[in-house]
């Protein structure tokens, strides 16, 4: 009980170092271990295939396209524009503003019954593999169908064009 | 394995909703606070993770595993959202010489 509250506090930590580091290098490593932090949360929920999958999706390949990004537009100097003093004071109180109404509206629902794992064997890579491929075959396909769309979009829009004549 | 779920029982349900908002709160300040577009990007892959942590804690809650696909897709989705996005990045880089967010304020009225 108590690695939950660690746990979500280094997150809560390290995603507040995300969104005020200056540097934007800095900044993609601290959420890097934002996602590892996820990760562990994953594993306390006892869903593994969602634990390797974030770690090898997440962590591994979104967060290196990131840095390779950063890297190929050479951004990794701390000169990089912020917004003046005022505007970022009102973002955090916006921000806070959100996190409150949120809270408010979870006292009215009254939700506090402790979480217990009824079937521990749902998030098994077995039996998650099972539904996905019954219940959920269709949407399945078509993510793949969204990923190569993804892809080929990705391709045109980062290639280079060619010089007009 | 046995340690884990014991480690688990006892954590209430809303701390883990409270714990996800707050994720959630931090990627809308960094949207709102930050001038560079990749942070900004950044700030919505926090905020697509906080909702799906939230989806497999009440998925594990109901014992039904159809949360957890659906945080399967989610993570599909913030795959392709981010090749694409990073793509735009680049294309905006290559026009303007900047990732300040201001600079592609040509569309405003």
């Amino acid at each position: 009980m108590t690695v939950f509250y660690f746990v979500a506090f280094l997150s809560i930590f390290f995603a507040l170092m995300t969104i005020f580091t200056k540097n934007p290098v800095h900044s993609v490593l601290y959420l890097v271990i934002t996602f590892f932090t996820f990760t562990v949360h994953y594993i306390l929920l006892n869903a593994q295939f969602l634990a390797v999958v974030n770690f090898i999706v997440y962590m591994g390949a979104i967060m290196v396209l990131f840095l390779f990004v950063l890297m190929l537009l050479n951004l990794n100097k701390d000169t990089e524009p912020m917004k003046s003093n005022l505007v970022k004071f009102m973002g955090v109180i916006a921000g806070c503003c959100l996190l409150v109404t949120f809270l408010g509206v979870y006292r009215v629902f009254e939700i506090s019954n402790p979480l217990t794992v009824n079937n521990p064997e749902i998030g098994l890579v077995k039996n998650l593999g099972k539904v996905l491929f019954n219940e959920f075959l269709l949407p399945f396909e078509l993510s793949s169908l969204l990923l190569l769309t993804a892809m080929i979009g990705a391709i045109l829009l980062a290639k280079k064009e060619p010089k007009q004549i | 394995m046995e340690t884990v779920v014991q480690q688990l029982q006892g954590v209430p349900i809303s701390h883990y909703l409270i714990f996800c908002t707050i994720i959630f709160a931090i990627g809308v300040m960094g949207v709102l606070i930050r001038r560079n577009v990749i942070i900004i990007m950044m700030s919505i892959e926090l905020m697509l993770n906080a909702v799906n942590l939230l989806l497999a804690a009440f998925s594990v809650q109901h014992g039904d595993s159809s949360g957890q696909v659906f945080v399967f897709f989610i993570m599909a989705l913030a795959a392709a959202e981010v090749a694409v996005g990073l793509a735009i990045i680049i294309m905006v880089y290559r026009n303007t010489k900047s990732v300040d967010i201001d600079s592609l304020n040509k569309l405003r009225w």
